[in-house]
């Protein structure tokens, strides 16, 4: 019964996907992105933490395959650009995931249960939100200890569950009026058996829509504790901290800036472009003006 | 509106006491203290130096002597600044990071708001497609890459603005402005531009153009006060950009604001340093919070009858 709106959600997003010219280039842009990050290591002889004394400061070109050229410390920018792509990607989806699963679980139990509850849920909820987030993240960041990005950044995804969480409780109170939820209530269904079967897989479209623009805010987000050297360490590498390094020597070599500064843009354009292609074709309320 | 005022003004201090709380325990509650990264300190060095500031005590005596102390105006001593009261820093960065703010949050108003209502009057017009460009620039950018890019072009290349050697005067502060008050100005253009369309639309806008009024006068007393009202409830989430944004660009540009002591407390463990910007901080987000709603209402009179 729940299978019919589900196929035409994955219908209609694929044929938006297909159609949109820029979606297609986005998704494109990702894909290659993602394969050089997967497989481009391999053109390079150079390990992300090797140093290269011979080398230091390398401007881009053939000088000792070193393509995109080296840092301070002879450390191909190639090689560290590409592994700044993977701690990105990797901590964006990890703490995506994390959110949407956290903000599904609160907004369904809260929209569907209702009354009381649901009151006393979304409080909480607002109290969270009006604490600045920020201070929430560096004090996580004291708690977890420096070097240890993959929990940290599920913190991340811990804290920015909340939209996700007021969006699927809106949904989940028009669902719950629903017949067929009656239908299930009569026929003697338990509130979670409800849950996971009849008011999660019906609200996925707006779900969908809001995972895919978490995305580019994380990777936004580790970039930015990565800059202020809160997130990622050294050896290690993500945008956000070969950005910083960059910033720091722009006058002597300006592509250690250039060349993190628009692999990111590039990530965060694309996964904007895409999220916003979703909205418009899923969520119709939401698109235009 | 005074009992909306007074309802709104209720939350301030129990969401100020409980940022405190919960950041005064979670930091602690971290392994590792303020000493550890210090090379060759005896044990017995270590322990009179934590002694010395009473971190060897039990922590809700520790919590206790710190509100009370806050309370007098004593954010302790810097833990990892040798000789340096943590009031003492906030007083000597605060001017600049808050001045800086303010000023950003003024440009970004006026810029957005000009160009929103400029690009809604012209639709399809040239303004309206430059802002829509810049709406989504803007708001895709981070700081931390136009704050470098634009040191890099119009320091380094052109030579037009200084971006080192920060000195209190006008050509210093132009590109931490910029770069500040850009994603804001940006989402606030969008904001006004989609808003003054929908108001440009109703029927009280055809009624005031029907009687003949003057462009300028309808814009301004029918169509500016409730185009504003998204503007406005986004404030809010604006002085947290900005808060955050100050950071970045405190560290781009090197102004000696308190948006570099959040980060650098952080990485040092100075607990009291942390604690000190955490309240600094706190309060001035909330505050400003504060007076977003209350224009809100101001602006808007059934929220206060909600």
């Amino acid at each position: 019964m729940s299978e019919a709106p589900r196929d035409g959600l994955i219908v209609r997003a694929a044929r938006t996907l297909r159609r949109d010219a820029r979606v297609r280039f986005a998704l494109i842009a990702l894909g290659v992105l993602l394969l050089l990050a997967i497989a481009g290591p391999l053109a390079s002889p150079y390990s992300f933490d090797r140093l290269d004394w011979k080398h230091i400061a390398e401007s881009p070109g053939w000088v000792a395959c070193h393509w995109l050229g080296t840092d301070r410390l002879g450390r191909d920018l190639y090689v560290r650009a590409l592994a700044g792509i993977r701690v990105s990607l990797a901590i964006g989806l990890t703490a995506t995931l994390v959110s949407s699963l956290i903000g599904i679980g609160w907004g369904a139990t809260a929209g569907y249960l209702g009354g009381r509850t649901d009151a006393l849920m979304m409080r909480f909820v607002d109290v969270l939100n009006s604490l600045p987030y920020l201070f929430l993240i560096i004090a996580l960041t004291m708690l977890f200890g420096r070097g240890n990005p993959y929990a940290l950044f599920a913190a991340v995804g811990a804290v920015g569950w909340i939209s996700m969480a007021r969006i699927v409780r809106g949904q989940a109170l028009s669902l719950r009026q629903r017949e067929y939820i009656e239908a299930a209530v009569t026929s003697g269904a338990g509130t979670a058996h409800i849950l996971a079967r009849h008011i999660v897989p019906n609200l996925l479209g707006p779900v969908v829509v809001y995972a895919a623009l978490t995305v580019p805010q994380m990777v936004l987000f580790e970039s930015f504790l990565s800059f202020l050297g809160l997130g990622v360490q050294e050896p290690l590498a993500s945008l956000g901290s070969l950005i910083r390094d960059g910033a720091q020597e722009m006058e002597s070599a300006p592509w250690m800036l250039l060349v993190p500064a628009s692999v990111l843009l590039v990530i965060l354009a694309a996964f904007n472009l895409v999220g916003e292609a979703l909205r418009d074709a899923l969520d119709p309320r939401e698109g235009g003006a | 509106m005074l009992r909306y005022a007074l309802r709104r003004l209720s939350g301030f201090l129990p969401t100020l006491f409980v940022i405190v709380t919960v950041s005064f325990f979670v930091i602690r509650l971290a392994p590792g203290g303020p000493f550890e990264a210090e090379q060759g300190l005896r044990a017995d060095v270590r322990a009179n130096l934590e002694a010395a500031y009473g971190l060897n005590r039990p922590l809700w005596a520790q919590y206790g002597r710190y509100v009370g102390g806050v309370l007098h105006g004593d954010f302790g001593p810097s833990l990892k600044l040798r000789d340096v009261a943590v009031s003492e820093l906030i007083a000597r960065g605060l001017p600049l990071s808050a001045g800086l703010g303010f000023a950003a949050m003024a440009l970004a108003l006026l810029a957005g708001v000009g160009l929103g209502l400029a690009a809604a009057l012209k639709r399809g017009g040239l303004i309206d497609h430059a802002t829509g460009a810049f709406a989504v620039l803007g708001v895709s950018l981070p700081g931390f890459v136009v704050g470098p890019f634009l040191a890099l072009v119009f320091g380094l290349y052109l030579h037009w603005l200084p971006v080192a050697g920060w000195q209190p005067d006008f050509a210093h502060a132009v590109l931490p402005l910029v770069t500040l008050a850009l994603p804001v100005a940006a989402y606030i253009a969008r904001l006004t531009r989609g808003s003054a369309l929908e108001v440009l639309r109703s029927d009280y806008v055809r009624t005031a153009r029907a009687k003949g009024l003057s462009a300028g006068r309808i814009v301004l007393h029918h169509v500016l006060r409730p185009a504003l009202l998204p503007v406005v409830s986004y404030l809010g989430p604006a002085v947290a950009a900005i808060v955050t944004g100050s950071l970045v660009v405190e560290s781009v540009f090197g102004l000696p604001g308190t948006g570099r002591y959040l980060a650098e407390g952080a990485l040092n463990r100075d607990y009291s340093l942390v604690m000190g910007m955490v309240i600094v901080y706190g309060t001035l987000t909330l505050g400003c919070n504060l007076l977003a709603d209350l224009a809100y209402g101001w602006l808007d009179p059934r929220v206060r009858y909600e």
